[in-house]
């Protein structure tokens, strides 16, 4: 399957960031087409199309906006979810730098689609080049017409807000997200409502990804026949890959849906010094790790979820033989020990406890038996905690203990860096390969 | 500086942005910190008269996320990706090699107040790891080497540019971006790299493209 | 058929609930739903009056056709749903061990020293669905401990299982989000802001809500086990509320007091005074019977007193006046009406130890005595619309204010000051300078009115109606005009109970008026006595009696309750207590009256007698005797005994004799006296107009003994609007002057119309009456600066 760049087409002009150069390759040709439609046709064609979120769990994103009530009176919300702060996603921040307008364009017709006359883009506050260069795309668009009354004449109206968020993995989870967005803790929100119905200010609100608001302007300027050229029935289009770890030319590769690990490894060079690939993660670290074996499966939403695994953000880390399974799954669980934001008991308990024993386990200091343990704790959160934090959370110890069994009661004698030098998986010049 | 009447009148600047005031806090704190160089209780005060919460209130927002500090911040805020991947592929030795040089630990900041340092998590650049940032600036691909070269140009007052954003200037700078995110600096430095055009250059050297549709244009 | 005739009627839902079938109403909860079956599901956050969270994840169910479990605290039954909870499910029961464990692995095994032990739900139920044994061996999470979070609330935050109730009841009962959720993850924990503690004058509540140990007072820590505790449920006395306490005791010392549930009254709420204030109850008790002797008290023999205050009180008759302060219970109070009506032959009662008017004594015969129950806290709560008059209802009736913030209806107040309770509530002011009451009563916007028009409308009148010339009047006429229903929030817990019982001149038991000789008959018979023994016409008021006392043209005087310090005029006090012929003190502490009395008789305090409340919305709160073996008696028992020793009858003086009497009598249904109608004046004050009324917390003799509690009352100050503040130059402090002194406060601005100072009535160091001779309404001088 080769390489087909969609989104990414024209980040080599220096100028795509720009408002020019942004139109001089085909831009705001799509909103101009929007305008004339029916909101309901364009909400037909995003659904006709297929896409699926990009964000990581995959819904329907037509069905999602179909979701929202029209004529209720209430005003409508689009709120675009750039918290993007998975362990191995790195697509969306990407985006905003390189190609900021591709994004504000697909607001504009998803706002117009949904008839929501105020639109949020929650940027994670960690990235200020990311908010500059899309604060900059809004001043440009707003100065343009493109956003504020009227829009090219249309009779739609609209707000962009930029909105900075400041440092919590969980408001990536959407219900967090609009708790922070309307100036609270981040804590996820009982479901239902759904925002759909109640979301934003109590007001029915469509919250998408980046990346996914990004296929928008596509669909609606070529088609969705063009749109389902790509991929799979259950797959349809293209993606933005963002190949990291242990291989010699790591980068973002946009190729359809479907295509295979070992097609983007070649992409990207091939695993560093020719060795090996140890275990990989489809799409973040809240997936099943996988390995080797797993490298020709076509990565799509349903072949992944059938390998017992999740294709997430599509956004795939590979990991070579120098690392140790043990230290990588303890950092995960460090990281989503962080992160929990202590709402949930089994979240908020268990990855503090499941984090202890694996440390345990990364220091030489566990016992075999303490496997079993940490099995039953991870069940314990698992479809148990608030929301998919924990979910997440449950997921790298038990994947890996599936394929690195053996590893997890070797950590039992020694520490982990023992058997495995850390210098030999530093990436830089000069440290020791395996 | 401190919070005073500019301050609160860019408060109420951020506020006016949203249907409802509330939304305009995290913000809001940011710029706190950008005129305080941490989250002070006179901000929080300040945000609390603002939006007409209680201060508790805001100091329950201020503590949950880890970009608000409520201890002082060095000039320069150095993060280092420590979380799996940048920091197995090198990052725990960029953030050794920083801490010894410095002589701080996570969320510590040196004694002159020039530097403080932070363990932070994935910073979405895992392409381009270890990252570190300064200022929260990307700080691309760094070694140990490199690291503590752009701590000293810094500590010489030197300019330094970030590998995928303008030139550095500050936390509070910085801090004032994510309160008004136009800051004017868009066009400054390089925002895409090779990383971000390696999949574009190998199709174009290797003539592969999308098909086109019979409705463009 | 009009929509007053049409019922709602909640549809029903089936529901099976481990094999058995039951129908709900819809919209119930699966907790509530597997409660109706008996079946109790573990929860820790869940709170049936607070809005549910599923946060602490102890109560997972299964519900078929669902794949994870669900909360059962935030899952509303449908109909046809099949429900396995941990008594039929092996998923909803290793879920919920599973919870259990994860809320254990942190928690300190501190039960022997912590207050909750014994009454702990964690403990409880980890008992019920935990493991016999941690599989735990981590470090636990700890903390500095314990920290304040108020003077009074003490925070363990290592105990803490995160559940958020006290948050939740600070934020959307109380309205006072002071306490929040710091940090995040396993560090999240409970928290004040640096430089605002909890002081909410509602925040024991938390403590009772709170699942586990992590919330304490201060008054309480570490004094007692619960199971060493023996419980009564009672009624509280501090204000006319007429919350249902449980007040536990060990050893013959009261160690706390609770809210206890009663959906009708407080809900599951009180606040801070009816919790912790009851230290007085304890210190300076009066123990002994007192007669003077040569111008000195000297302990005396009971029968030895009784002698001596029959033959005062008989040889001064009809010239007796009788003051019975507004705390007592309408047993007391009655037994108070009977005894000057039926044995001294005088009208000349008053059970207002206040401020008072001629006018509210109108008001209060024509309108509220003995009338049956309109106005409910259920009916504040379906209110379209509420207007307060002289009413502060955090400060005045806590109670009241809760329902009304809970109702989210649309209340207007008529007052001088958009208060905190006022904004809490999402009220609006109708602006009054003090004394412009009836003024404003009488010129009301057509919305006000059209919104008083609605059916369920409610005006809400305070004891300070009474300081307001015009005021009762205006309000008469509007409820009248408007057809809106009125009730009095009187402030003490006594003051309804001795209306309806006659305790007010010119008023008999039921709302009889004294005028009237039908009702004087009804009420002869009842007590067993010639009609013409009791008095016809109507009799002195409190005012009237004090200044009749001074001139001694009333020989004597009954008082029983009663601090001068309550009384608007020091001076006409003082000169009755020094002018008085012959005074009979009934009281179990000491005060300015005993001081100077004839006769000391020892009264039963609350706790040591059965009696009864009767709330402001004239609902009876009948509450039973704490101490079973206390001596000493009531009021009602000691005046028996002086109306042996006078050797007279007019039938019981014991409580179960009383009851009957006041039952037998019920409610007067015949003609009433007219309302009151008198025009208001237009008041002209120089400088500052005052503002006052009294806080919860303050310097009230019921309050004394509670370090803890009085640090957390607001901070005393003087509160005017910032154009007045800035016309004194906006100084730091002000010094407010009356006629008779002067006090020197920190200046407060605020949301209060200009020219108009608020001072709070009675708090510590700050008493209107005594310290500056003003009342309310009074001019003020105020001026910048002095040293507070």
């Amino acid at each position: 399957m080769t390489l087909t760049p969609v989104i990414t087409e024209h980040w080599d002009q220096p100028d795509l960031y720009t408002i020019d150069g942004y139109r001089r390759v085909g831009g705001y040709r799509a909103l101009e087409k929007a305008l004339k439609q029916d909101p309901d046709a364009i909400i037909n064609s995003v659904k006709d199309s297929g896409l699926r979120g990009r964000g990581g769990a995959g819904f329907p994103t037509g069905l999602k906006w179909s979701f929202v009530p029209q004529n209720d009176g209430k005003p409508h919300y689009l709120v675009v979810n750039a918290d993007e702060s998975e362990p191995g996603a790195c697509k969306d921040i990407p985006i905003m730098m390189a190609n900021p307008h591709s994004l504000i364009e697909g607001v504009i017709i998803t706002s117009f689609a949904i008839r929501a006359n105020h639109a949020f883009i929650y940027i994670r506050g960690e990235v200020p080049n990311a908010l500059r260069k899309v604060a900059n795309a809004v001043a440009e668009a707003r100065r343009a017409g493109l956003i504020g009354k009227n829009i090219l004449g249309s009779g739609f109206d609209l707000e962009i807000v930029v909105h900075s968020g400041a440092g919590a993995y969980i408001c990536g989870e959407e219900t967090a997200l609009l708790d922070s967005l309307e100036g609270f803790r981040g804590q996820p929100r009982l479901k239902p409502p759904f925002p759909a119905v109640a979301g934003l200010y109590a007001s029915p609100t469509v919250i998408n990804n980046v990346e996914t608001i990004c296929n928008i302007p596509y669909i609606i300027d070529r088609g969705v026949d063009w749109f389902r050229s790509f991929g799979t029935e259950k797959s349809p289009g293209f993606k933005v890959w963002a190949v990291s770890g242990h291989v010699n030319n790591p980068g973002i590769f946009e190729a359809p849906l479907g295509i295979t690990m070992r097609q983007l490894l070649e992409y990207a060079g091939g695993v560093r010094g020719g060795g090996k690939v140890k275990f990989w993660l489809p799409g973040g670290s809240s997936v099943p790790l996988l390995t080797e074996e797993h490298l020709d499966l076509p990565m799509t939403y349903e072949e992944m979820a059938a390998a017992g695994t999740m294709l997430g953000t599509g956004t795939p880390m590979i990991f070579d033989e120098t690392v140790s399974v043990v230290k990588a799954v303890t950092r995960w669980l460090e990281f989503y020990k962080h992160e929990s934001c202590g709402k949930c008991t089994p979240c908020r308990e268990g990855t503090y406890w499941i984090t202890g024993m694996l440390e345990n386990f990364e220091h030489g200091h566990a016992k075999e038996s303490d496997l079993e343990l940490l099995a039953s704790a991870c069940n314990q959160i698992a479809g148990r905690s608030f929301c998919a934090l924990g979910d997440a959370a449950a997921t790298p110890f038990p994947a890996a203990l599936k394929y690195f069994r053996d590893e997890f009661i070797a950590a039992t004698n020694s520490p982990v860096d023992d058997e495995f030098d850390p210098v030999a998986s530093y990436i830089y010049a000069g440290a020791a390969t395996r | 500086m401190a919070i005073n009447e500019q301050t609160l009148a860019s408060m109420r600047e951020i506020v006016a942005r949203y249907p409802q005031p509330r939304s305009a806090l995290l913000p809001m704190l940011h710029l706190v910190q950008s005129a305080e160089g941490e989250v002070t209780t006179d901000g929080i005060a300040a945000c609390a008269e603002v939006l007409g919460i209680s201060p508790a209130e805001v100091t329950g927002v201020s503590t949950f996320y880890t970009m608000y500090k409520r201890k002082p911040v060095g000039e320069h805020h150095i993060g280092v990706c420590v979380n799996t991947l940048c920091g197995l592929l090198g990052g725990d030795a960029v953030y050794e090699a920083l801490s010894e040089r410095l002589g701080v630990g996570h969320n510590e900041p040196t004694a002159d107040g020039k530097f403080s340092l932070e363990r932070i998590e994935c910073q979405a650049a895992c392409t381009h790891a270890p990252v570190m940032t300064v200022d929260w600036e990307f700080m691309d691909d760094v070694t140990p080497t490199s690291a503590l070269d752009v701590v000293d140009r810094l500590s010489r007052g030197e300019r330094v540019e970030s590998t995928r954003g303008p030139v550095i200037r500050n936390f509070q700078a910085s801090e004032h971006t994510m309160a008004f995110p136009d800051d004017g600096l868009a066009g400054e430095g390089i925002s895409v790299d090779a990383k971000m055009l390696a999949g574009l250059r190998y199709a174009k050297e290797h003539n592969m493209a999308a098909p086109r549709s019979g409705q463009e244009g | 058929m009009s929509e007053n005739f049409s019922t709602d009627v909640v549809p029903m839902v089936n529901v099976n609930i481990d094999g058995v079938d039951i129908v709900v109403p819809k919209g119930t909860l699966a907790i509530r739903a597997a409660e109706m079956i008996g079946v109790e599901i573990p929860r820790f956050c869940d709170h049936p009056l607070l809005e549910p969270v599923a946060a602490c994840r102890a109560c997972l169910i299964e519900v078929e056709g669902m794949p994870k479990p669900q909360p059962a605290c935030a899952q509303v039954v449908n109909d046809g749903m099949t429900i396995r909870t941990q008594q039929s499910s092996e998923v909803a029961k290793d879920a919920q061990e599973g919870v259990m464990e994860f809320l254990l692995i942190n928690h300190p095994l501190d039960c022997p020293v912590c207050d909750k032990g014994g009454e702990c739900p964690l403990q409880n139920q980890a008992m019920s669905v935990g493991r016999p044994e941690s599989r735990f061996e981590g470090e636990k999470r700890t903390f500095e401990k314990p920290i304040n979070v108020s003077a009074q609330i003490l925070l363990d935050r290592e105990r803490c299982v995160s559940c958020a109730r006290c948050t939740r009841f600070a934020d959307q009962i109380a309205g006072d989000p002071m306490i929040e959720l710091l940090e995040r993850g396993a560090n999240q924990q409970v928290g004040v802001a640096d430089d605002q503690p909890f002081d909410s004058y509602f925040s024991g509540n938390t403590v009772q809500i709170c699942p586990v140990g992590a919330l304490t007072s201060s008054a309480y820590r570490f004094r007692s086990r619960p199971f060493d505790l023996v419980s009564v449920p009672t009624t509280c006395e501090h204000c006319a509320s007429g919350c249902s306490l449980r007040t536990d005791y060990r050893r013959g010392e009261i160690t706390r007091r609770l809210a206890w549930e009663n959906p009708e009254v407080n809900e599951d709420w009180n606040c801070d005074k009816g919790r912790f204030a009851f230290s007085y109850l304890t210190e300076g008790r009066i123990t002994t019977p007192m007669v003077r002797e040569n111008g000195e008290l000297r302990p005396a023999s009971w029968p030895e007193a009784i002698d001596v205050a029959a033959r005062g009180l008989a040889h001064a008759g009809a010239s007796t006046g009788v003051l019975t302060g507004g705390r007592l219970t309408q047993e007391d109070a009655y037994a108070y009406a009977k005894f000057a009506r039926a044995i001294l032959g005088t009208d000349n009662i008053d059970f207002r130890a206040r401020a008072t008017s001629v006018e509210e004594a109108q008001l209060l015969r024509s309108s509220i005595a003995g009338t049956p129950i309109s106005v409910t806290y259920d009916a504040l709560e379906a209110a379209p619309f509420v207007l307060l008059v002289s009413f502060e209802p955090e400060d005045e009736s806590p109670m009241v204010f809760l329902r009304l913030r809970k109702a989210r209806t649309t209340v207007a107040s008529i007052g001088a000051v958009v208060t905190r309770g006022l904004s809490k509530m999402g009220g609006s002011l109708i602006a009054a300078a003090p004394g412009d009451e009836a003024t404003v009563l009488n010129n009301l916007s057509a919305d006000v009115k059209q919104a008083l028009t609605q059916p369920g409308a409610v005006i809400l009148v305070g004891e300070r109606i009474a300081t307001s010339q015009g005021a009762a009047s205006a309000v008469a006429k509007l409820a009248h005009e408007t057809g809106a229903a009125l009730a009095w929030v009187p402030r003490r817990a006594g003051e309804r109970g001795a209306l309806d019982a006659g305790a007010l001149a010119g008023l008999l038991p039921g709302g009889r008026p004294l005028t009237d000789a039908s009702a004087r008959v009804e009420v002869a018979a009842a007590w067993g006595v010639d009609v013409d023994v009791l008095p016809s016409a109507e009799g002195l008021s409190g005012d009237d009696i004090l200044q009749a006392v001074s001139r001694a043209s009333l020989g004597a005087l009954v008082v029983s309750g009663v601090d001068a310090v309550d009384l608007p005029d020091p001076a006409a006090t003082a000169a009755a207590i020094r002018g008085a012929g012959f005074i009979v003190s009934l009281d179990h502490h000491h005060s300015e009256f005993t001081q100077e009395a004839d006769v000391v008789l020892p009264v039963a305090l609350v706790t040591e007698k059965a009696g009864t409340f009767v709330d402001w919305e004239g609902r009876s709160r009948p509450f039973g005797q704490v101490f079973k073996d206390a001596l000493a008696m009531t009021d009602a028992t000691v005046l028996g005994m002086i109306v042996n020793a006078i050797g007279k009858q007019a039938g019981a003086w014991d409580i179960a004799g009383i009851r009957r009497e006041l039952a037998g009598l019920g409610q007067w249904s015949g003609a009433r006296e007219a309302a009151p109608s008198l025009p208001n004046t237009a008041m002209t004050v120089d400088g500052f107009r005052l503002a006052s009324w009294r806080e919860l917390l303050d310097a009230g003799v019921m309050q004394e003994g509670e370090p803890f509690l009085a640090a957390t009352a607001r901070p005393v100050a003087a509160l005017m609007s910032a154009t007045s503040a800035a016309q004194l130059g906006s100084p730091a402090t002000v010094s407010v002057a009356g006629p008779s002194g002067s006090v020197v406060l920190p200046l407060v601005v605020g949301d209060v119309i200009d020219n108009v100072v608020f001072v709070p009535m009675n708090s510590t160091d700050c008493s209107i009456y005594r310290d500056l001779g003003a009342r309310i309404g009074s001019s003020v001088a105020v001026t910048a600066g002095g040293v507070a």
